[in-house]
C-alpha cells in the first residue's frame, strides 16, 4: 500500500512537472525524483518479501493494510515537506526574499 | 530494518561527487567565434548527478521515515534497535548487504539509463540544429 500510494504520487508529480516543462521554477522535477527514489527502494523491498511470503504477499491482513495506508500519506507529506523547504531556501520567484527586505525596510 | 542505510551512504558520496565537478565546471572557460545560433547547450554532469542525488536523498529520507514509523529507527544511541543485540546485527547486516545493495543499484542503474537517454537527446538536437543552420 506505501509502495502503491508512492507510485501514484510519483506519477502525478511528474505529470505536473512534463506539463510545465521545460519551466521548472517550481522544482517540481525534484519533488517528481524523490517520489521515484522512494518507489524504486519500496520495489525491491516488495520483491524481497514477494520472495520471503510468497502468494501471502497479496493476501494482508485488514489491520496492516489501514497501518500502511497512514504510512503512505505520512510519506507523501513528508517528500512535500522536503520539496517546500527546498523551495523556500532556493526561492526561485524571490518572495521570500522580497517579503524580508520589505520587513528590514 | 536499516537497508537505507546503503543507499544514503552512496547519496554522501555523490553529493560531494557532484560539488566537486560543478567547482570544476565553473572554472572551466569556454570561448566560441561562431552565431549564438551555433551554440549548442548541454546539461552538465554535475546536472545530471543532481538527478542521482535526489532520487538516493528522497528514497533514503522516506525510507527512513517508514523504519522510524516500525520502531526501527529511534532517536537514541545506537539509533538502531537492531543493534543491541548480536543476533538482530547479523540480520540486519544481512539486510543491508542484499536489500540496501540491491536498492542503491537499481536506483544507480535507473538514473545511468536516464542519462544515456538524455545524451542521446541532446545529441538529435545537436545534429538537427546543425542541419538547419546549414541550411
Amino acid at each position: 500500500m506505501t509502495l502503491l500510494i508512492t507510485v501514484f504520487a510519483a506519477i502525478i508529480s511528474t505529470i505536473v512537472w512534463y506539463k510545465h516543462a521545460p519551466n521548472d521554477d517550481m522544482h517540481v522535477g525534484t519533488l517528481s525524483l524523490i517520489y521515484w527514489g522512494a518507489s524504486l527502494m519500496w520495489t525491491v523491498d516488495a520483491v524481497f518479501e514477494y520472495a520471503e511470503l510468497k502468494e501471502e504477499f497479496f493476501h494482508p491482513a485488514a489491520q496492516d493494510m489501514l497501518n500502511d495506508l497512514f504510512l503512505g500519506l505520512t510519506v507523501v507529506a513528508l517528500g512535500l515537506i522536503i520539496w517546500l523547504i527546498k523551495l523556500l531556501i532556493k526561492d526561485p520567484k524571490g518572495v521570500v526574499k522580497g517579503a524580508l527586505l520589505s520587513k528590514k525596510n | 530494518m536499516a537497508c537505507f542505510i546503503v543507499p544514503a551512504a552512496e547519496a554522501i558520496v555523490t553529493t560531494i561527487a557532484a560539488k566537486v565537478l560543478k567547482k570544476h565546471e565553473v572554472s572551466q572557460k569556454i570561448s566560441h567565434s561562431g552565431s549564438h545560433d551555433e551554440i549548442i547547450e548541454k546539461t552538465s554532469f554535475s546536472r545530471k548527478l543532481g538527478w542521482l542525488n535526489n532520487l538516493l536523498w528522497g528514497g533514503s529520507a522516506l525510507l527512513a521515515l517508514e523504519h522510524v514509523w516500525h520502531g526501527e529507527v529511534v532517536p537514541w544511541f545506537p539509533f538502531l534497535t537492531a543493534a543491541g543485540d548480536p543476533e538482530s546485527k547479523a540480520e540486519m547486516l544481512h539486510e543491508m548487504s542484499t536489500v540496501g545493495v540491491t536498492m542503491a543499484l537499481l536506483v544507480t542503474a535507473v538514473w545511468a539509463g536516464m542519462v544515456i537517454v538524455s545524451s542521446v537527446l541532446e545529441k538529435k538536437a545537436a545534429k538537427l540544429k546543425l542541419a538547419a543552420n546549414k541550411k
